[in-house]
């Protein structure tokens, strides 16, 4: 029940009482300091302390550099692949609260949300703790281990020899372990609101006239929550480029992602216009995937 | 849940395999945090085996000026960008929802970036800018913080005009001409119709914008200084370095903060709210 927009024109004065502040705010403190980094991507350091904004193109020559560029690739591959696995994680878990009794609802909800609200310093430090030498991941390998070593000497073999404790972090895979632990609550929520939204008639019509679970949820369940899917996607993938904490404090040598390539560039490196330069291919990248996605929805829309 | 009627076919969530997910999920989610809690009470400074209970680690923590001095930070600079972000998100939303007006269009995708641009980005862009306007670094305290409150404002307000903008939109707009066509000024039927009917969404706002600034590791990163350490860039730098129980004491503090938080937010909208929200 909103009524027509109003025109600006001829409300003066309450338009400059509501739009002045957040206008300000967004040119000054975000236009502003993104402008500033645009033009120094084009800059070259001239001094301890000085960028010269030549309109080089140095910057982004250098950053196609197999170096960099592998970098790059592989950031996308690890948030490719943290996605997939949230998408696989998260898919059950979201049918799970669409269909559990009404008053379970809010409080699955609310487990999956928490987690979603604790600081991500504390979750990545507490994942940590769980998966070092001594954390208790270690110990419920080493059991499994025993374990089948006994079983190995009730079968008349050899027992294994004894357990060591295994290297879990500083890898490729503490990184991505790491990842879909911060982000599953991006991709559960999404989805859940697609499927709450789902008609769930239609499901019960395609069991009804002989198909499988597997296949209604094949052709029935995952196609109606494609816009579920498609934003649970973006909204993981997207921060999951852009980590830095989980490859920085989770990662070894070599699990830079391009954010930890970023913030070398300032801290350590000191190279500022690279660093730049570096940042906005982030942000295209960025704009190509939401480019992508919003593609899709107008495809998915034309037909109807 | 344990009744005993057949499950009817779209009853997933009694299937055994669907709970067990559902429980190795939420394991997944929650052992790492309730190991942290309960260890933080343990008396022994290797963390694996159960020494006995102990609050030293809390007094420890509670002693080590640095950190509460972090801590006291964070929650200033949590409190600074609530009220701004607050301020400035709710006209966005007004102003949004209200007008029609040149480049709208414009304005509206500018204001969802600082939501989409990722954080390390949006951290080197703070840090090239206050260097770069020589944004003065010794004031006294809080005005010292005001850097870093800045930068959270601005990752802040596009969160709350975004949960405003969405409670705007059930809101009757006869309501408020009804107020103006009864005398009231622009400003009285603002807050005497408009406001109230926003409020829950404010509540909802403000502690999303407290939550994500307090939250902040990236960009508060890389607007600090060396005098103002917030509670998990100092966390950081423990964990980097030397980790001690110290931290696992600290970060039960403020994961019982947050749930204390998610509970009052539960207790204005209702635990219905939470389904009913998404």
């Amino acid at each position: 029940m909103s009524g027509p927009l109003q025109d600006w024109k001829s409300q003066r004065k309450p338009f400059a009482a509501v739009a002045s502040a957040p206008v300000f705010w967004l040119a000054l403190f975000f236009i502003a300091p993104m402008a500033i980094v645009w033009l120094y991507s084009f800059g070259q350091n001239a001094g301890p302390a000085d960028i010269d904004i030549s309109g080089t193109l140095d910057n982004y020559k250098r950053a196609t550099e197999w170096l960099y560029l592998s970098i790059f690739l592989k950031s996308l591959a690890v948030a490719a692949l943290t996605t997939g696995i949230c998408l696989i994680i998260g898919f059950p878990v979201a049918m799970a609260i669409t269909f559990a009794a009404p008053k379970w609802r809010p409080w699955l909800l609310l487990g999956i949300m928490l987690p979603f609200w604790t600081n991500l310093l504390i979750r990545t430090y507490a994942l940590m703790a769980l998966m070092g030498t001594n954390g208790y991941m270690n110990k419920g390998l080493g059991g499994l281990w025993e374990g089948a070593s006994w079983l190995r000497t009730l079968v008349g073999m050899q027992p294994l020899e004894a357990w060591t404790p295994v290297q879990l972090l500083y890898n490729n895979f503490a990184v991505v372990l790491g990842l879909v632990y911060v982000h599953l609550p991006f991709m559960v929520l999404p989805l859940y609101s697609a499927l709450d939204r789902l008609d769930k008639s239609l499901i019960e019509a395609s069991l009804d006239l002989g198909a499988g679970h597997f296949k209604t949820f094949m052709q029935v369940v995952v196609p109606l929550a494609a816009p579920g899917i498609v934003a649970g996607v973006m909204i993981t993938l997207i921060p999951a480029l852009g980590a830095y904490l989980t490859p920085d404090l989770m990662g070894g040598t070599d699990s830079q992602m391009i954010a930890n390539v970023i913030e070398r560039q300032f801290k350590r490196a000191n190279d500022w216009p690279f660093g730049a330069a570096l940042s906005f291919l982030l942000i295209y990248a960025m704009f190509i995937l939401i480019a992508l996605q919003s593609m899709r929805s107008n495809k998915v829309k034309e037909p109807r | 849940m344990f009744n005993r009627t057949a499950i009817a076919p779209l009853e997933y969530t009694r299937k055994l395999w669907m709970r067990s997910w559902v429980g190795l999920t939420m394991l997944f989610l929650y052992a790492p945090l309730i190991v942290l809690m309960i260890f933080s009470f343990n008396d022994s400074k290797r963390n694996v085996v159960w020494k006995g209970f102990t609050l030293k680690y809390y007094e420890k923590a509670l002693n080590n000026d640095s950190l509460v001095e972090a801590m006291a930070n964070s929650l200033t600079i949590a409190f600074f960008a609530t009220i701004i972000s607050l301020v400035i998100g709710t006209l966005a939303a007004v102003m949004l929802w209200r007008f029609r007006f040149p480049l709208k269009g414009l304005v509206e995708g500018t204001m969802s970036l600082p939501i989409i641009v990722p954080e390390i980005c949006l951290g080197v862009a703070f840090l090239i800018f206050f260097a770069k306007i020589d944004w003065p670094t010794d004031l006294p305290w809080p005005l010292n913080l005001s850097a870093i409150i800045i930068a959270h404002i601005t990752f802040c307000f596009p969160f709350v005009a975004m949960v405003v903008r969405a409670r705007l939109a059930s809101f009757n707009k006869e309501e408020e001409e009804a107020a103006k066509d009864l005398g009231a000024t622009e400003w009285q039927a603002f807050r005497d119709v408009l406001l109230p009917h926003i409020k829950p969404s404010l509540v909802a706002g403000a502690l999303l914008a407290f939550t994500l600034s307090l939250d902040d590791f990236v960009i508060t990163f890389f607007t600090s200084g060396p005098d103002t350490i917030t509670f998990p860039v100092k966390v950081y730098s423990m964990v980097r370095f030397s980790v001690t129980p110290e931290v696992n004491a600290a970060s039960t503090i403020l994961i019982i903060l947050t749930v204390a938080l998610t509970f009052i937010a539960l207790k204005y909208q209702g635990v219905k709210g939470i389904s009913d929200a998404h």
